[in-house]
């Protein structure tokens, strides 16, 4: 491992008596990025996440977060930890709950007051710091819980389904404080089911599927080539040749549709058309989604595993 | 550990646990200066004599301690029981475990944070019992402090068996095996002394075993010596032998207090205790 690796594991495994929750996990998150971590119910995700912060101890392989060993006493006061299904001390004020984490981060006395402050700011509840948490929303508590995970400034966050309990403004406010941090140099290892929010946040992603990881890599290697469809009429087939030259084409009814093709070239596909008579009444850009992509990875893997067995 | 013994404190009065305890405390003070003043009036009316008349209070009294250890033994179990799974369960304990803490550190600090609570507890009752009794009768028994710290001992034994089977258990099972715990403890007591009253050394070894494995009825006798008047003990001491023994042999008498030994080895039973339950939750994976 560098310094510039976050995390790095090595077929980290883990084995509940005949049940294999994690067959060997290998991966690396870069520092300083976006990193998602995704995968069906019961492919291991929860597991990966309990051996690396040193909840739970693996039954092979190895890992590092921050240079040190999984669960490194030490290393746990530069991580920042959101869990999925959490609560914090209903009998406590807000302020009162990030005070104490701030105590158990080891932060220094006179460092509290700025840093809640802060994280209160960051995630919206500045106006609710006095309040008592029993008193909150679901989607307060969630804010709650990101701005413990933010206190003591992490090197790493861990955010386990950050965005599960919040309303469309809740997760827009969320994915504007992953770039932020982003910004500031911090490494978020992202937990979610919602595709579409991993898709918009993230720069690099593994899909773990049975305890594997079944593809790693940026976003954009991940999500492959972009389209374009085009619904004409009035279009002759020698002008359609003359398309040719954009990529290759394939022809449903009215629509066209290229694939692989360069964004710059959308405006002279449409020019060509319309130079060659055509009457242009679409024009949808198109790229395969996060969810494309996870769902037909998934879809090979069964494959591969009913071809095993 | 100070920031989770902090909490378990802030927990305790924001719940209202203390303030509910303290409310009781002051009810059954309030009767027992009752109950006492009626008893003296009426005891005085028909002839009673002072001697009497002090051993009727301090049995009255030793059955309030009674009480007393039955209700802050409970407290002390259900106080623990929940004190280590509840926080797993809601998941309160996610967050923290991720903080730079030992998991004995955190069990530590429960379990101070609760012990300091029951003992707290403990003096304040006990002082406002015994001072109620000594307004009310002018009766203070010989060894005040003892008493209520032999109380508070049984409270402690109690409190750190649960915290234990909370590291495991959900709350609901680990009270319910406490309460359990409690009263076979407290029937061991009984059967020992009945045994040896009636020279059954087998039954008296296998309670005596039995009273070790949670010592909760040495606890017991000591607070009864304490509160007893000098002319009760004696009593015992001098019938001797084996009605001696049968004096020793109900619960609400006691003809000594508990050896420095047996206090020795209630303090390594707690710490052996609590490391044991170090020991369970840092093997525990959550």
């Amino acid at each position: 491992m560098t310094d510039a690796t976050a995390i790095e594991t090595r077929e980290l495994a883990k084995r509940y008596k005949e049940t294999i929750a994690l067959a060997g996990l290998t991966m690396t998150v870069p520092r300083g990025e976006v990193f998602g971590f995704l995968g069906p119910n019961g492919a291991g995700k929860t597991t990966a996440v309990k051996l690396l912060l040193g909840r739970a101890r693996p039954t092979g392989g190895q890992g590092v977060v921050l240079g040190a060993p999984l669960g490194d006493l030490a290393a746990r006061r530069r991580i920042g930890y959101l869990p999925e299904l959490f609560r914090y001390q209903s009998w406590l004020r807000a302020r009162e709950v990030l005070a104490a984490h701030c105590e158990l981060a080891g932060v220094p006395s006179d460092r509290w007051a700025g840093q809640i402050s802060s994280v209160l700011e960051l995630v919206g509840l500045t106006d609710r710091a006095g309040d008592r948490v029993g008193s909150f929303s679901k989607g307060m508590q969630q804010r709650l819980g990101i701005a413990v995970a933010l206190l003591g400034d992490p090197e790493v966050v861990f955010l386990d389904e950050p965005t599960s309990a919040l309303d469309p403004v809740g997760r827009a406010d969320v994915r504007a404080l992953i770039h932020h941090l982003r910004e500031h140099g911090v490494t978020v290892f992202l937990n979610s089911h919602l595709l579409g929010e991993v898709e918009k946040v993230c720069d690099r992603v593994a899909i773990v599927d049975r305890g594997r990881v079944i593809v790693e890599g940026r976003i954009d290697e991940l999500l492959g080539s972009r389209s374009v469809r085009i619904r004409v009429t009035e279009f002759d087939g020698k002008a359609e040749a003359s398309l040719g030259r954009f990529g290759p084409l394939t022809i449903e009814g009215d629509w066209l549709t290229i694939r692989p093709v360069e964004a710059e070239s959308v405006p002279d596909i449409v020019a060509t058309i319309v130079a060659g008579g055509g009457r242009v009444h679409a024009v949808e850009p198109g790229r395969a989604t996060l969810e494309d992509r996870f769902l037909a990875l998934l879809q090979i893997e069964e494959a591969l595993e009913a071809a095993k067995s | 550990m100070k920031t989770i013994v902090r909490l378990t404190l802030v927990e305790a009065v924001r719940r209202r646990i203390l303030w509910a305890f303290l409310g009781l405390t002051v009810v059954i003070a309030l009767l027992t200066a009752w109950g006492f003043s009626v008893l003296i009036d009426s005891a005085q009316r028909h002839g009673v004599n002072d001697v009497q008349i002090e051993v009727g209070v301090s049995q009255i009294l030793i059955l309030l301690a009674f009480m007393f250890s039955f209700v802050l033994a409970m407290s002390a179990a259900f106080l623990g029981a929940p004190s280590i799974s509840s926080e797993v369960e809601s998941g309160v304990l996610l967050a923290v475990l991720a903080r730079p803490l030992r998991r004995s550190e955190l069990i530590l600090g429960r379990w101070l944070g609760l012990a300091i609570i029951v003992v707290a507890y403990t003096a304040v009752a006990g002082v406002f019992e015994l001072g109620v009794t000594k307004l009310v009768t002018d009766y203070l028994p010989p060894h005040p402090v003892p008493a209520v710290a032999y109380l508070a001992g049984q409270a402690i034994v109690l409190l750190t068996i649960s915290v234990l089977l909370s590291t495991r258990l959900p709350g609901i099972a680990a009270g319910a095996i406490c309460v359990v715990l409690f009263g076979l403890s407290w029937m061991a007591g009984v059967m020992g002394g009945i045994a040896a009253a009636l020279n059954l050394p087998e039954v008296a070894s296998l309670a005596n075993g039995a009273r070790y494995l949670l010592p909760l009825d040495g606890l017991w006798k000591g607070t009864v010596f304490s509160l007893e008047p000098p002319s009760i003990a004696l009593l015992g001491q001098l019938v001797g032998g084996r009605g001696g023994q049968a004096v020793s042999a109900n619960p609400f008498f006691a003809t000594s207090g508990p050896a420095p030994a047996y206090l020795l080895y209630v303090a390594l039973w707690v710490a052996a205790v609590l490391g044991l339950a170090i020991f369970s939750f840092r093997r525990r994976e959550i």
